[in-house]
C-alpha cells in the first residue's frame, strides 16, 4: 500500500480515541479545594475529574447564579455520529479515493472542528452570563454592568476565588495528530503523483 | 593596620564555622539541643504516625499524630458525645446497651491495632472498657466505632483488649473475680468459689466481626494486663495475675503478701482444638452484642443468651502459671516472641520469663504444685533474667526492634532502657510525673519501629499552666534513634491516657474515607434528593425525611405539629464533597446537636411542649450562607386542624 494511503488511513483512525478519551478539560482552584475540582468533556459526555466534581461544581456555581451544568447537551447526540461519519468516510478514501480527496477531507474536518469549537464557546458563554436574577451573589464589573463568569476557551483565568484552566486533552491530541496526518497524506500524495 | 582587621576577621570567621561544624556534627547534648524542630511538623504536613491513646475515664479514643503531639479527633467509643451525637442520636444509642440497659459511659483502657502476621495492618483498633466490660472495634477507614460487644461474667474487663498475631482473638480478661454465674452470696465466700473469665472474641478476617468464642473460668485471681506470643510462642497468650490471695477486702495490704503471683500462660490453639472437637459447657448468659452498619448508618443492638465455658482442668496441657514475684502488672512479650517480661509493681526488679525455657520445663514437668489443677512452672527453670534496674515500681515494657527494651517505672517516675539478653540498663531518663504505660509505634508487634517512644503519665502537677484544682492529662515523647533517650516534647492529652497505639501514617491514611457516598445510603428515613422530602404523620409521631445541601434545609417551613407529638427529624447531608458536614438543631430538644457528614442520615428526636414558631438551623459552618441555613416549625395547639405543609420557598418540596 502507498505510504499517502495509510497515512491517511491511520491518520482517519486517530479520531476514534475521542471515544475513549476525554477531547477537553476545565479545572477549577480554589483555597478551599486543595484537590481541584476537575470537569473532563468528552464528545458525548461531561464527566468528573474526581467522583462527584460536576455535583460540586454546580454547588459552587449556584453562589453566583449559574445554571446547572446539565446531564447531556443536543451535541453529545451530534457528535458522535459526526466523528464516525467521518473515521468511515477517511478510511474508505485512505483505500480507494484520490488524494486530492485527503485535501477535502482535511477541510471538511476542520470546518467541523471550528464549528464545534465555537458550539463549545456559545454553550460556555450563555453558561457564565445567562445568570439567576436572584444570584445569591451579584458581582459587577468596574463598569457597573454585571460581571460573567465564562470559563476560558483555551487558557488560564482567574475567575473570584477561583483559577479556571480550559486546556485540549488526550483526544484532542489524537484528534489533531490524526488530522496532521491526513495533511501528511495528502503531501505524500502529491510527491507518488509526480513520480 | 587594615591587613591585621581583615586576618582578624577572617580567623573569627573560620573559628566560628569549625565549631559551628563541630556543633552539627554532634547529635545530642544540650547545647545543640534541636528537639524543636524534631517535632515540629509545618503547616500542611503530615505527622508520620497515629497515636490512638486511649482517653481512659473519658471513655473515648484519641488521636494524635507523632512527632508533633496534636490531637486530631475524639473518637466517641463508651461515652455519650453531644458534639458528635454519639449516643444522642436515634442511630448509635443502641451502640451502648447493655444487659445493664443504656450505659452512658466507661473507662476505656487499652487500644490495640489489628494485625497481620505479627506486624500492625491498620483495619482496626480494638480498646476495652473496663466498668461495664465491654470490648469495643473501630473502623479505621471512617474512624468511627462500628462494634461493641459485652463480656458476660466479666468485672473490671482490664487485661483486655489485646489481638493475636493475626486477630485471630481479640482477649477480654477480668481484673475483679466474681462469682460466675452472679448469684447472692457472702462476700467473705470469695475464696475458691468467685470465677476470673478469660474471654477470647474471634475476629472474622473478612469484615472484623467479632463474637465471643470461649471463656476460661480460671481461679479467682485479678487478671491485670495481657499481651500475645508470637513468632515461637505464637499461640499463646500471657496474662499476669495479682492477688493470688483472693482476698475480698483491703487488697492493698491482704492482696500483697504473697512473694509471687503468676503469668497464666493460655495455649489458646489447644483451646481453640478443644472447642472445635466440641468441648466446653454452654452457659445460660445475657449480653449485648451492637453492630454499627455504615449503610444503614445506624446500630443495631442484640442481646446474646449464651456463653460456651471452659473450665480449665478439662484441658490438661492447655494453660500453666509462672510464678512472677511482686503482684505483676505489665505483662510484655519481645518482638521475637521469646522474652514474657512481668513487672513487678512493688519490685525494683524487672522479671523476664524465657518462651524456650516455659517450653523445657513443661516437656520436664518441672512443676512446683499446682493452683486448682493449672500446675504451676519452677521459678528458676523458666527465668531468662531479671533487670536490676535501680528503679522502683515498673509497671509496662515496650520494644524498639532492635534488642532493646523499654520500662516505664511508676514510683520513681522513669523510663529505664535495658538491653534484651544481657538485661543491662543503658539509659534512664525521668518522667513528670509517675509514668504509667508507653508506647512505640508497633512496640507490641513483630515489627516495632524503634524511633520515638510515648510516656503517659498518672500526674502532672506543675508541668502546665495550672487550671484549678484538675489540671490536665500529659504525655512526653522521647527520641530512641539514639544510645541515649532524648525527651523532645510534652503535650497534654484528654484523661486518662492508659495504653496507646501507634503506626506508621502511611498504613492508614489512603485507606482514610472521604465521604459516604449517597447512592449507597440505606437508611429507612434517607431522603437523596429535595424531591424526595417529606413529613408524614403517625397518630402523635411525626417523621420528618429532611435533607440538608449549602447552605439551606428542605423543607425548611413546617407546620401542622402540634404539642404531645413526637417530632422525629431524619436529616440526610446530601454534599458529597469532602469535609462538608452539616449539623442541626432544634431549640428546646431535650437532645444533642447532630453532625452529619455527607451522605449520611442521622435522627434527633424533638418533643415540643409549647405552641409557637420554633427555628432550626445549622450548627456546622459549613458555608458564606451558614447564617443562612435555618429553618421554623410551627407547633399548634393539641387537636388543632392544621394540616402538615413543608414547603421550600414557598413551594412544596416533594411536588418537584
Amino acid at each position: 500500500m502507498k505510504k499517502s494511503k495509510l497515512l491517511m488511513i491511520i491518520g482517519s483512525l486517530l479520531l476514534l480515541g475521542l471515544f475513549v478519551f476525554p477531547l477537553w478539560n476545565i479545572t477549577l482552584e480554589a483555597p478551599q479545594y486543595p484537590i481541584p475540582l476537575g470537569m473532563d468533556i468528552h464528545i458525548n459526555k461531561f464527566s468528573d475529574t474526581h467522583e462527584f466534581d460536576v455535583k460540586n461544581i454546580n454547588l459552587m456555581n449556584h453562589y453566583v447564579g449559574m445554571q446547572y451544568i446539565p446531564e447531556t447537551i443536543p451535541e453529545f447526540k451530534l457528535f458522535p455520529w459526526a466523528i464516525i461519519i467521518m473515521v468511515v468516510l477517511g478510511v474508505t478514501i485512505g483505500f480507494f479515493g484520490n488524494y486530492k480527496l485527503f485535501l477535502v477531507w482535511l477541510i471538511v474536518m476542520s470546518v467541523l472542528g471550528v464549528v464545534g469549537m465555537y458550539d463549545f464557546y456559545l454553550w460556555e458563554y450563555d453558561y457564565g452570563h445567562n445568570l439567576n436574577p436572584k444570584a445569591i451573589m451579584k458581582f459587577t464589573n468596574p463598569d457597573g454592568s454585571a460581571m460573567g463568569f465564562q470559563p476560558p476557551l483555551f487558557g488560564t483565568k482567574h475567575i473570584l476565588n477561583f483559577t479556571a484552566h480550559s486546556y485540549p486533552r488526550l483526544g484532542a491530541f489524537m484528534l489533531f495528530i490524526g488530522m496532521s496526518l491526513t495533511f501528511l497524506a495528502y503531501f505524500k500524495g502529491l510527491k507518488e503523483s509526480k513520480q | 593596620m587594615k591587613s591585621i582587621f581583615k586576618s582578624a576577621l577572617l580567623a573569627i570567621v573560620a573559628v566560628s564555622f569549625l565549631t559551628s561544624c563541630n556543633n552539627s556534627s554532634k547529635k545530642s547534648g544540650a547545647l545543640t539541643s534541636n528537639a524543636a524542630e524534631r517535632v515540629y511538623v509545618a503547616p500542611g504536613e503530615h505527622d508520620e504516625f497515629y497515636a490512638f491513646v486511649s482517653g481512659g475515664f473519658s471513655g473515648q479514643l484519641s488521636v494524635y499524630g507523632l512527632p508533633s503531639g496534636r490531637l486530631f479527633k475524639v473518637i466517641p467509643v463508651f461515652s455519650v458525645d453531644a458534639e458528635k451525637a454519639y449516643g444522642f442520636n436515634e442511630e448509635t444509642k443502641p451502640m451502648l446497651n447493655t444487659s445493664f440497659g443504656f450505659v452512658p459511659w466507661d473507662d476505656s483502657h487499652h487500644p490495640d491495632i489489628s494485625q497481620t502476621a505479627g506486624e500492625l495492618d491498620g483495619r482496626w483498633v480494638f480498646i476495652n472498657g473496663n466498668n461495664t466490660p465491654r470490648i469495643a472495634k473501630i473502623d479505621l477507614t471512617t474512624f468511627e466505632t462500628t462494634e461493641i460487644i459485652e463480656i458476660p461474667n466479666s468485672a473490671g474487663n482490664h487485661s483486655s483488649s489485646y489481638v493475636t498475631e493475626n486477630t485471630e482473638y481479640v482477649v477480654a480478661g477480668t481484673r475483679f473475680a466474681v462469682p460466675v454465674p452472679q448469684r447472692d452470696m457472702p462476700i467473705s465466700e470469695y475464696k475458691g468459689n468467685f470465677k476470673g473469665a478469660l474471654t477470647f472474641l474471634k475476629v472474622d478476617p473478612e469484615d472484623g466481626k467479632m463474637n465471643i468464642s470461649f471463656q476460661i473460668l480460671m481461679p479467682g485471681f485479678d487478671y491485670d494486663k495481657a499481651h500475645p506470643g508470637r513468632g515461637d510462642s505464637h499461640g499463646w497468650f500471657f496474662f499476669t495475675t495479682y492477688n493470688s490471695e483472693e482476698a475480698n477486702s483491703l487488697l492493698e495490704v491482704n492482696a500483697s503478701q504473697n512473694d509471687k503471683d503468676f503469668i497464666a500462660a493460655v495455649n489458646w490453639k489447644v483451646i481453640e482444638e478443644y472447642v472445635n472437637n466440641g468441648g466446653g459447657t454452654k452457659m445460660p448468659a445475657n449480653y449485648a452484642h451492637n453492630v454499627y452498619d455504615e449503610n444503614t448508618h445506624s446500630a443495631t443492638s442484640t442481646m446474646m443468651k449464651e456463653v460456651l465455658t471452659i473450665n480449665p482442668s478439662d484441658v490438661p496441657g492447655a494453660i500453666y502459671f509462672l510464678p512472677t514475684p511482686k503482684s505483676p502488672h505489665g505483662c510484655d512479650v519481645s518482638p521475637t516472641g521469646e522474652y514474657i517480661v512481668g513487672s513487678g509493681k512493688l519490685s525494683a526488679d524487672v522479671t523476664v520469663h524465657s518462651f524456650t525455657k516455659m517450653i523445657k520445663a513443661i516437656k520436664e514437668k518441672k512443676f512446683d504444685g499446682d493452683a486448682y489443677g493449672i500446675p504451676i512452672l519452677n521459678y528458676e527453670a523458666i527465668l531468662a533474667g531479671s533487670v536490676k534496674s535501680g528503679g522502683l515500681g515498673p509497671l509496662h515494657t515496650e520494644f524498639d526492634g532492635k534488642g532493646n527494651a523499654y520500662t516505664t517505672f511508676f514510683i520513681s517516675s522513669e523510663v529505664v532502657k535495658w538491653k534484651l539478653g544481657t538485661w543491662e540498663v543503658i539509659d534512664r531518663k525521668p518522667t513528670y510525673y509517675s509514668v504509667g504505660h508507653l508506647m512505640i509505634p508497633g512496640g507490641n508487634s513483630r515489627k516495632p519501629e524503634g524511633k520515638y517512644l510515648l510516656a503517659m503519665n498518672k500526674i502532672t502537677k506543675d508541668r502546665y499552666l495550672p487550671t484549678g484544682p484538675e489540671v490536665t492529662q500529659s504525655a512526653q515523647l522521647y527520641d530512641i534513634t539514639g544510645e541515649k533517650m532524648e525527651l523532645l516534647l510534652d503535650f497534654p492529652t484528654i484523661g486518662e491516657p492508659h495504653y496507646a497505639a501507634g503506626i506508621s501514617a502511611d498504613i492508614i491514611k489512603k485507606n482514610s474515607k472521604k465521604l459516604y457516598k449517597l447512592e449507597e445510603n440505606k437508611h429507612p428515613y434517607v431522603a437523596k434528593s429535595e424531591a424526595e422530602a417529606k413529613v408524614v404523620r403517625k397518630g402523635n409521631e411525626v417523621h420528618i425525611s429532611m435533607t440538608m445541601i449549602r447552605s439551606h434545609f428542605a423543607p425548611d417551613n413546617i407546620e401542622g405539629i402540634k404539642v404531645g407529638d413526637k417530632v422525629f427529624f431524619h436529616v440526610t447531608n446530601l454534599e458529597q464533597d469532602y469535609d462538608v458536614p452539616h449539623g442541626v438543631s432544634m431549640i428546646g430538644a431535650n437532645t444533642s446537636e447532630l453532625l452529619i457528614m455527607p451522605g449520611q442520615t442521622e435522627t434527633f428526636i424533638w418533643e415540643p411542649k409549647q405552641v409557637g414558631v420554633w427555628p432550626f438551623y445549622c450548627t456546622d459552618f459549613c458555608s458564606a450562607l451558614h447564617q443562612e441555613m435555618q429553618g421554623y416549625v410551627r407547633v399548634s395547639a393539641k387537636g388543632s386542624k392544621v394540616p402538615i405543609t413543608f414547603t421550600l420557598d414557598g413551594d412544596a418540596v416533594d411536588a418537584e
